[in-house]
């Protein structure tokens, strides 16, 4: 295919990928494993979509974290959203990838949709607060999802109806953070990681300072890494020379786009509107601490959950799953039982298998036919 | 506004200060959050061509 | 054919669809015989039967039929009326059939500017009229508001396949080739691109279009083509998916080999979707022998819906009928079926 797209088709470049792959493969040692997971969903996403595995040798396995913000709500918010969605007075404003996610029952927001439930899809946290002005006579609730990329837009949408004095308006707050997320999974034994690629926009709004505490507190590298192709076999690289010289300190391939501090602006924002949960339930990771949002008191009046008296129920997950095991990185989608079969992006089980950045649903669309 | 590939879109800014048109960003769901430091882009881009593999 | 006599002519400009419109009486008649008959303007319509004869040749026949529920009703490139005739005259021609005649039947919202009716209406008088293939019979109904969205049209055709050609979805072998009649992803995007407010350096039309001449080019160049079908909703990928698993075969393609406009390719980036997935209302994939793939590409290449035409891909035998690409990037991954992606009313 043909592009004139700047500083993005040059990262995509064949012939560079052969270069890397060919040095790559001559500085790995023979006798070891390299096992690296790329925490981020967009990376999960570009590995399986360009095929990066096939570039990489043997020994470099790649394990796919769980930084799929919509794989990793649990059933429960789900329930709670599909629930909100129902009352009568309410249009729930979502993005678009939460619209197929299951929760008890199979149920959905697609089929609440179908059941009369008033669900629009939007691309961006001020579309919410449009359809809330549009709207005044219904209460407008705003589906907020995401790792620290969404959260800083849902805080520009809080202050800004705060502003207004949009009585209408409401955000449903599932933000969760990436630092905790990361010390979840490197607490886990069974992981054996050598190496963190770091997650490209994340680390734009965090900067690279946020990932210090993996060096520091597990011995571990941490390359960030752009999420172009050539970018993240620039942080393989990157990360078999740290492992080899048994280093382990923060790299930034991504340094076009971040910086030690990340975006000050934006973390102020967040600071602003957001204060951290004393702990919060990661599908497949359990409750970790402080590891998510909630809109501060003085921004209390836009929390749907306080507006709409809701309440947090625990939903185990189906038996069949094994999506916690494949989201700490311990097991792979082929490893489920009910993987491919009774577990298809149509008819997703678990998390893994729902969002285009899970896991299981990358390796189910692009990389399949390895297993065949 | 931005302009990728000859297409144009509408973005917001606000997550950025000091943005002057021509300037490279990163967007993610409708808004900037970084400025793309072309010097840095060019540097990565010949690294990835570098031909020895040094160990630094 | 006695004329009959209305008190008022239709006032196009302002006027709307209303009630009485649908309802079989005189305001009814003057719309059809105002508007449609005389766009549509042959033999078989001034008649004013409910039914359309004609004479048929001894030979297989074949028939199809679309619904169209596009929105946004007018798009760059094209609008629903024009796109309900090229739609169904390509799905008859995908068979190696001559497309005959078509029929149309429209649900109307009340409401409904006749100013916009006019236009789609000419539309499709004109790309029936460019195709040669005549609307011979029709049915109009009007709904009452918030009912039907503006309007839809449902167009049914009906073709006679030459004898002796057999194009079938279930006859790829291993070793065929697979070769596309141009560039991807131009109607889904156009439509898209409107509904995102996404502007353009150079606009991108949708590429709607009817085929049935560019079949004829190829069949007469190569007579025994395996398969043909157009890659409308779901795109390339899904068409591909479709032939893969009705001749129960592999295929593996090449992503440098597929040819995409730049802009298309960066709307797609912008908008987050995968060109291989965009809907084409005016391509098509065809499946032959290796042997005769170098003449079928210079066939559809000399023609001009097939300026752009490639070959992206071979056949192979594979009982899981997956369909692999290499990347341009040099790794491989599959090219799915499409998982449910909401990309509502491109066609």
């Amino acid at each position: 295919m043909t592009g004139a797209m700047q500083y993005v088709d040059e990262y995509r470049d064949g012939e560079l990928a052969r270069h890397l792959s060919g040095k790559i493969a001559k500085e790995v040692h023979a006798e070891r494993q390299y096992r690296f997971m790329e925490f981020c969903g967009g990376h999960t996403h570009a590995i399986f979509r360009y095929g990066i595995a096939d570039l990489l040798p043997p020994g470099v396995k790649l394990i796919h974290g769980p930084g799929c913000p919509v794989c990793v709500l649990p059933i429960g918010r789900i329930d709670s959203a599909i629930a909100l969605a129902k009352n009568p007075r309410v249009i729930l404003a979502t993005y678009a990838d939460m619209m197929r996610v299951p929760g008890s029952h199979f149920a959905n927001l697609i089929r609440a949709r179908a059941e009369g439930a008033d669900v629009r899809m939007i691309y961006s946290a001020a579309d919410a607060l449009n359809i809330a002005r549009e709207n005044p006579a219904r209460e407008v609730v705003f589906f907020a999802i995401g790792f620290e990329t969404t959260t800083p837009p849902t805080a520009l949408a809080v202050r800004q109806a705060k502003c207004d004095g949009l009585a209408n308006f409401s955000v449903f707050c599932n933000h969760v953070l990436t630092p905790p997320a990361l010390r979840g999974i490197l607490d886990e034994p069974d992981a054996m990681l050598d190496g963190v690629i770091g997650p490209s926009h994340v680390s734009a709004v965090i900067g690279t300072g946020a990932y210090e505490f993996v060096a520091k507190d597990y011995g571990k590298p941490v390359v960030i890494a752009g999420f172009e192709p050539l970018d993240v076999m620039q942080a393989v690289l990157m990360l078999v020379r740290q492992v080899n010289s048994a280093h382990a300190v923060i790299e930034n391939e991504y340094v076009r786009a971040v910086g030690a501090e990340g975006n000050m602006k934006a973390q102020a924002l967040m600071d602003e509107v957001f204060e951290l949960r004393e702990s919060f339930e990661w599908r497949g990771l359990g409750w970790l601490p402080w590891s998510a949002r909630k809109l501060k008191p003085d921004y209390a009046e836009f929390d749907a959950e306080a507006r709409f008296g809701m309440s947090h129920h625990a939903v185990p997950e189906p038996k069949a799953c094994e999506c916690g095991d494949i989201l700490r990185g311990v097991r792979s989608p082929k490893d489920c039982k009910v993987f491919g079969t009774a577990c298809t992006p149509e008819h997703p089980i678990g998390a893994c298998m729902v969002s285009s950045e899970g896991a299981c649903a990358a390796y189910f669309s692009y990389g399949r036919y390895r297993a065949a | 506004m931005i302009d990728i590939g000859g297409v144009q879109k509408e973005i917001s800014l606000e997550l950025l200060d000091d943005v002057a048109v021509g300037d490279y960003v990163v967007v993610h769901v409708g808004y900037a959050l970084s400025r793309l430091n072309e010097e840095e882009a060019q540097n990565t881009l010949a690294l990835f061509a570098e031909l020895d593999g040094s160990q630094e | 054919m006695k004329r009959r006599h209305y008190i008022r002519p239709l006032d196009i400009e302002r006027g709307r669809i209303d009630m009485t419109h649908g309802s079989g009486g005189k305001a009814m008649a003057q719309l059809v015989e105002e508007m449609f008959v005389a766009a549509f303007d042959n033999q078989w319509l001034r008649q004013m039967n409910d039914q359309a004869a004609f004479a048929v040749r001894q030979g297989r026949m074949v028939m199809a039929t679309d619904a169209h529920v596009v929105s946004p009703v007018f798009f760059p490139g094209g609008n629903i009326g024009s796109l309900s005739v090229h739609g169904t005259i390509n799905d008859v021609a995908m068979s190696g059939a001559i497309p005959l005649y078509l029929s149309a039947s429209f649900i109307i919202e009340e409401g409904f500017p006749l100013a916009d009716l006019q236009r789609i209406i000419k539309s499709m008088a004109e790309a029936a009229r460019e195709a040669g293939v005549p609307i011979v019979a029709g049915d109009t109904k009007v709904v009452e508001q918030g009912k039907a969205d503006g309007i839809f049209i449902t167009t049914t055709g009906i073709g006679r396949v030459p004898d002796g050609m057999l194009i079938s979805g279930d006859r790829a072998r291993p070793g065929d080739r697979i070769i596309v009649s141009g560039t991807i992803g131009d109607h889904g995007i156009a439509i898209l691109s409107k509904r995102e407010n996404l502007t353009f350096e150079t606009a991108i039309l949708s590429d709607t279009a009817a085929l049935h001449g560019l079949v004829a080019a190829m069949t007469d160049r190569v007579p025994d083509i395996h398969c043909l079908r157009d890659p409308t909703r779901g795109g390339l990928a899904t068409t591909l998916n479709e032939l893969a698993s009705q001749s129960g075969v592999g295929m593996r393609i090449r992503e440098s080999a597929i040819p995409v406009r730049a802009e298309v390719a960066a709307a797609c980036e912008l908008l987050g979707i995968d060109p291989l997935y965009v809907a084409n209302e005016g391509k098509l994939v065809a499946i032959c022998a290796d042997a005769d793939a170098d003449a079928l590409l210079r066939a559809m290449s000399e023609h001009p819906l097939g300026q752009n035409a490639a070959i992206i891909g071979e056949v192979f035998e594979d009982e899981h009928s997956f369909v692999q690409m290499e990347t341009a990037f040099g790794g491989m991954r599959m090219v799915d079926w499409l998982a449910g992606e909401i990309l509502p009313r491109i066609c």
